[in-house]
C-alpha cells in the first residue's frame, strides 16, 4: 500500500472537444466538477421556490444571497452592488467546489493554480478596467496614500503598484494552496491508517487510531476551510472592487 | 491573459516534477498541457454560471426577498393602522362616557333643585295658610275677648249697683257707678 496524495489532482480527460492550434482541448474531470458546481448552484437558486414562508432549501438560497450581499455592502459600499451577480458566482462557485471536493473520491476544481489564477484575473482586471473608466486617472492616485511625507513618498508609491499588480498572486495562491495542503495532508493521515493497518497486522490497526481521529479533525477543519477560502476569496474581491469604486481612500 | 500565466509557471512545474520524483506524470497543477483545457471550460462555466446568476437566480431570490419585505411591512402599517382606529374608539368611548355622565349629573342636580323649589312652595303656602288661620283665631279671641270683658263689666256694674243698695238702701244712678267700675277696671 503506498500513499500517493498527489493522484487526486491529476486531470483526466474524458472527450475531446476541438482544437485550438496544438492544443487539445478536452472535457475532463476538472470540466465535470464545475458542470456539477454550476448545477447544484443553479438548482440551489432556481428550484428552490419562491415563497413567503420559504423551506428549506429556499433558505439557503436566501442566506446566501443575504450573506453575499451584506458582505459587499459592508466591504464595498452599495455601489458595490453593482458587481453583486460577479462576486455572487466566485464565492458560490468556490464555495460548492471546495465542499464538493472533499467528498472522498471527488475532484477538487480550485486546488488547480490555473482556475484559481484566472479567477483571480479576472478579478484584477475587472478592477483595473473599472476603476480606469469610471474614475479615469484619478484612479491612480491609490497608488498615493495621504499624508505620507514627501521624501519617502517614491518608497511608498513602488511598494503600493508591487502590491497592487502582485494581488492576482496572493488572491490566487492562497486559494490554490489552502485546498492543496488541505487535502494532501488528508490523505496522507488517510493514508497511514491503511498504511498501519496493511503493514504491521492487528497492532497496526490499533495504531491506526491516531491517524483515524487526526483524519476526522482534518475533515471538519477542511469542510471549514472549504467555505473560508470562499469567503476571503469573495471579500478580497470586494475589497479590490471598492479601490475601484472609490479610489480616494 | 491566464495563458501568459501558465506559461510562467511552466518552468516551476519542471523542477517541482523533479523533486517529487516517482509519478508518473509528475505534480498534476503544473502541468501546462492540461491548462488550455482547464481554462476552457472554466470561462465556458463560468459565463454560464455568471448568466444563470445575473438573468434567473438573483432576480428570483431578490424578488423573493423582497417580496416578503414589503408584505412584512404591509402588514405592519395594516396593523398599525388598526391600533390607531382601536385607539380612536376608545377615546370617542371615553369622551361619550364623559359627557354622559356630566350630563346625568346635570338631570341629577335640575330635578333636586326643582324639588327643592316645589317644597319651598309648598311650605311657604302652608305657613301662609296657618298664618291666616292664626291670624282668624286671634281676632275671635280678641272679639270674645272684648265681648266678655263688656259683660263682665255690665255683670260688675250690676253687681256694684246691688251691692251699694243692699248695703245703703239707695238705688245707685247708673252714669255713676259705670264710672266707678270703669275706674276700678282700669286700676
Amino acid at each position: 500500500m503506498k500513499i500517493d496524495p498527489i493522484h487526486q489532482f491529476n486531470i483526466e480527460p474524458l472527450f475531446t472537444i476541438g482544437h485550438i492550434g496544438h492544443q487539445t482541448i478536452a472535457f475532463t474531470n476538472s470540466s465535470l466538477y464545475m458542470l456539477i458546481a454550476v448545477a447544484i448552484i443553479s438548482l440551489l437558486m432556481l428550484a428552490s421556490g419562491a415563497q413567503l414562508v420559504p423551506g428549506r432549501l429556499q433558505s439557503v438560497a436566501e442566506i446566501s444571497y443575504e450573506f453575499v450581499a451584506s458582505t459587499i455592502r459592508s466591504t464595498a459600499g452599495a455601489e458595490g452592488m453593482k458587481f453583486f451577480p460577479l462576486i455572487f458566482s466566485l464565492f458560490m462557485f468556490i464555495c460548492v467546489s471546495n465542499l464538493i471536493g472533499i467528498i472522498p473520491y471527488t475532484f477538487t476544481i480550485s486546488s488547480h493554480l490555473i482556475v484559481t489564477a484566472a479567477l483571480a484575473l479576472l478579478v484584477f482586471f475587472t478592477v483595473l478596467i473599472y476603476g480606469v473608466a469610471k474614475n479615469g486617472l484619478k484612479f491612480f492616485s491609490i497608488f498615493v496614500p495621504h499624508g505620507v511625507p514627501g521624501y519617502i513618498l517614491p518608497l511608498v508609491m513602488f511598494i503600493e503598484i508591487l502590491s497592487f499588480f502582485l494581488r492576482p498572486v496572493s488572491h490566487s495562491v492562497r486559494l490554490f494552496a489552502n485546498m492543496l495542503a488541505g487535502h494532501i495532508a488528508l490523505k496522507v493521515f488517510a493514508g497511514f491508517v491503511a498504511m498501519l493497518g496493511f503493514s504491521l497486522g492487528a497492532l497496526g490497526w490499533v495504531g491506526g487510531v491516531l491517524p483515524l481521529a487526526l483524519t476526522v479533525a482534518l475533515y471538519a477543519l477542511e469542510i471549514l476551510v472549504a467555505f473560508l477560502q470562499a469567503y476571503v476569496f469573495a471579500i478580497l474581491t470586494c475589497i479590490y472592487l471598492n479601490d475601484a469604486i472609490h479610489p480616494g481612500h | 491573459m491566464a495563458e501568459s500565466h501558465g506559461g510562467a509557471k511552466g518552468p516551476a512545474a519542471g523542477a517541482h516534477t523533479g523533486a517529487e520524483g516517482g509519478h508518473g506524470g509528475g505534480f498534476p497543477p503544473f502541468e501546462s498541457s492540461t491548462y488550455a483545457s482547464q481554462l476552457v471550460s472554466l470561462a465556458i462555466f463560468f459565463v454560464v454560471l455568471y448568466v444563470i446568476v445575473s438573468k434567473l437566480a438573483l432576480p428570483k431570490v431578490g424578488g423573493a426577498i423582497e417580496a416578503r419585505q414589503n408584505k412584512i411591512e404591509g402588514d405592519l402599517a395594516e396593523a398599525q393602522k388598526l391600533r390607531d382606529q382601536s385607539d380612536a374608539a376608545l377615546k370617542a368611548y371615553e369622551s361619550e362616557l364623559a359627557s354622559a355622565r356630566s350630563r346625568a349629573q346635570a338631570i341629577g342636580n335640575e330635578s333636586r333643585d326643582k324639588a327643592n323649589a316645589q317644597a319651598e312652595a309648598e311650605r311657604k303656602a302652608l305657613e301662609e295658610q296657618l298664618a291666616a288661620k292664626l291670624a282668624g283665631a286671634e281676632k275671635t279671641i280678641a272679639s270674645t275677648r272684648t265681648a266678655a270683658m263688656s259683660n263682665v263689666r255690665g255683670i260688675a256694674a250690676d253687681a256694684a249697683g246691688q251691692i251699694v243698695q243692699q248695703l245703703t238702701g239707695v238705688v245707685p244712678d247708673a252714669a255713676s257707678v259705670n264710672a266707678a267700675v270703669d275706674a276700678s277696671l282700669k286700676g
